[in-house]
């Protein structure tokens, strides 16, 4: 792997809810000492069901959602930051090197702003051009290569589909050339016609301009063939992680295994392995002890109630946490 | 072969907008047995869920349905001619009697403010005789059947009380208390996660079994049609581009317009192969495309000859059907040839 350009250790997200006025207010513990290197240049899946802490953990990285433990480093080889302790001034100039990529394109965009104006207000606000033909200059150049039509950029966003908004969302995250972009769940309310196009742009623009990408996302199959390495979260901890292939070929946890076995095969033959998870993702404001996956795992045993398991590394780059991986491996 | 459960004919129906009349829904016709499962595919705005709407009659007020539109519901050695029922009270058995509905988000199909259990009491004493105790009695019943824990306490507990996946549950146990002849199920489990979508499921194919109840199951999701239908119809643009057997459809895709949908789908089975996008965008409905609606899509067009001949249905020997004119050129040259 290439060197991390997003590096956390033991990093938490945790938020209070109302209680008591005295004594310990209650708090949802919605991510939970993750350590993950994302290595530069790399297209990093984050994938689990919902509740499951993925997108807090990208807010985490972007400073969107408060850090309350663990570190988070961001190098990208020009400045290194420390994402906990960011000054003000820190923060504005890594704004321009981290952005997002939001879900639901029709949502995203101000149906008031042309496309030029919606592409170009990141520049403005960041203070990155000085003219006007610069600014332009700039939105033609990133709008070319999400492939809007140029003569596009004078419309408004209500006159064009799930696909050319999503682009031009892409657009408006690129603009200030960011290093890193957290995508978060972005072709999801995409039709499949469109989803694939979507992502074979994302997938060229991330070799083109040398970006490191965390996708997050549900979809399994969508992971797989767009990203290079994949970590799974439950109830805001990390569960499995491996490069892509490992991953889907040797899955070592048996959250990632019923997960896997969850995806409706398109075969009408195949009924798919009879993993099924029964239950739902408990309340992360009461978790369960133990291994947070023990209620709803076949293979636990009196030490997944007590004892939450740590990360286990095994083999090139796979790191899994489970008691019982060892022994479960020919299941 | 006895008659079909429910028998749509050459429906077709717009929308008065101002920008005009559109059209959502051209010429569709198709068959449900009774206890059959038929997958309707699709992209957004390919009319799937007005065609499905339409059987409930339950479009808006600006629909306009085109006079040689038929849908007939065979039900208790009846048939009833859908368009014919103007009264509410006539209108009662393609609404949650013979026909029910599950939609895609059940936290906005259930009413926040009243239990989920009296909603369930509701729909069941306005459907029948039966005494609210004996309503009630039904209802925990069915919330037990579709694996809801505790659901004495959970009848007296509001939407907002329940998760997604027991919400999408909730509504399938209140759509089947009423023992419907045909589900309509719009895109049931998009909403949810993969594994709930799994049990969401196993759920509904248990209880096709068990109710002997017809199901139109509406999604953009082939692995969820693979898993649970035995036909398949493909929709573009209000057309009804192909339809056969989920087998034949899935393995041997006949129109270019599926052949691009089974192509941009990203596969657990093969990860080396690029995703293929379908290319360009779904046309307006505003600016229906002459010829075949897919032609200005299609990989394969003819040219002049898509742009002007809208391709009828060709049945090849499995009883498969592909509204092409490829399709139909080697239908012919196959017959020449034999």
């Amino acid at each position: 792997m290439n060197e991390a350009i997003i590096s956390t250790d033991d990093l938490s997200v945790h938020f209070p809810l109302r209680g008591p006025l005295f004594g310990e207010k209650p708090v949802v513990r919605a991510v939970e000492g993750v350590s993950v290197d994302i290595g530069k240049g790399s297209f990093y899946g984050l994938v689990g069901e919902s509740g499951s802490g993925k997108t807090t953990f990208g807010r985490a990285l972007l400073r969107a959602a408060p850090i309350t433990r663990g570190s988070a480093i961001y190098n990208d080889g020009d400045v290194k930051y420390d994402l906990t302790t960011l000054q003000k001034n820190e923060l504005k100039d890594y704004r321009k090197r981290a952005q997002l990529i939001f879900q639901d394109p029709y949502a995203a965009l101000s149906p008031r702003m042309t496309v030029r104006d919606i592409i170009a207000e990141p520049l403005e606000v960041m203070g990155l051009t000085k003219t006007r033909e610069e600014t332009d200059e700039r939105v033609r150049e990133i709008a070319a290569k999400c492939r809007i039509n140029l003569e596009h950029l004078r419309r408004f966003p209500h006159a064009f589909s799930g696909g050319q908004r999503q682009r031009i969302s892409i657009a408006r995250a690129l603009v200030s050339k960011p290093n890193f972009i957290v995508a978060d769940e972005s072709v999801a309310a995409l039709d499949v016609s469109i989803q694939a196009d979507v992502l074979n742009l994302l997938k060229s623009i991330q070799q083109d301009m040398g970006l490191t990408f965390l996708f997050i996302s549900h979809d399994l199959s969508v992971v797989a063939h767009t990203c290079d390495h994949v970590a799974v979260m439950y109830l805001g901890r990390l569960v499995e992680t491996a490069p892509t292939r490992e991953l889907f070929a040797n899955p070592r946890h048996p959250y990632t295994k019923a997960l896997l076995s969850a995806i409706p095969s398109l075969d009408p033959d195949d009924p798919g392995n009879p993993l099924k998870l029964e239950g739902e993702i408990p309340s992360p404001t009461n978790p369960p002890p133990g291994c947070k996956f023990q209620t709803r795992c076949r293979y636990a045993i009196d030490l997944c109630r007590k004892e939450e398991p740590k990360l286990d590394k095994l083999e090139a780059e796979h790191d899994v946490a489970c008691h019982r991986w060892k022994e479960l491996v020919e299941y | 072969m006895s008659l079909p459960l429910i028998s749509v004919k050459d429906l077709t129906l717009s929308f008065r907008t101002d920008e005009g009349l559109v059209k959502a829904v051209d010429q569709v016709s198709f068959d449900i047995a009774p206890g059959e499962v038929m997958g309707l595919v699709g992209e957004s705005g390919s009319g799937k869920s007005v065609t499905a709407k339409s059987l409930m009659l339950l479009n808006p007020d600006n629909a306009v349905y085109d006079p040689k539109s038929s849908i007939t519901l065979n039900v208790d050695d009846k048939s009833i001619d859908v368009f014919s029922l103007k009264k509410p009270s006539e209108q009662m058995i393609i609404r949650g009697g013979a026909i029910s509905m599950i939609f895609q988000e059940p936290m906005a199909s259930f009413a926040p403010a009243i239990s989920i259990g009296e909603q369930m009491v509701e729909q069941l004493m306005i459907h029948s005789t039966m005494t609210r105790a004996r309503a009630k009695e039904i209802s925990i019943e069915m919330l037990t059947r579709v694996g809801i824990p505790d659901p004495a306490q959970r009848f007296g507990q509001y939407a907002f009380e329940f998760s997604g996946g027991m919400r999408q549950r909730a509504m399938v146990a209140m759509a089947l208390s009423t023992k419907p002849k045909l589900l309509i199920a719009d895109e049931p489990t998009t909403a949810l996660d993969v594994t709930i979508q799994a049990q969401v499921i196993d759920l509904m194919k248990d209880l096709v079994k068990e109710f002997h109840m017809a199901i139109l199951f509406i999604t953009h999701d082939l692995g969820v049609i693979a898993q649970t239908a035995d036909q398949v119809a493909v929709m573009y643009l209000g057309k009804l581009i192909e339809k056969g057997s989920v087998r034949q459809v899935l393995r041997n895709p006949g129109h270019p317009y599926t052949r691009g949908l089974l192509e941009a789908l990203p596969r657990l089975d093969d990860l080396d192969r690029p995703l293929k996008p379908v290319k360009g965008d779904i046309p307006s409905p505003l600016d229906r495309p002459s010829g075949c609606v897919f032609n200005t899509r299609c990989p394969v067009s003819l040219g002049s000859e898509c742009e002007t001949i809208i391709p009828e249905f060709t049945t090849n020997k499995d009883g498969q059907q592909v509204a092409c004119i490829l399709a139909e050129k080697e239908a012919q040259k196959e017959e020449a040839e034999a």
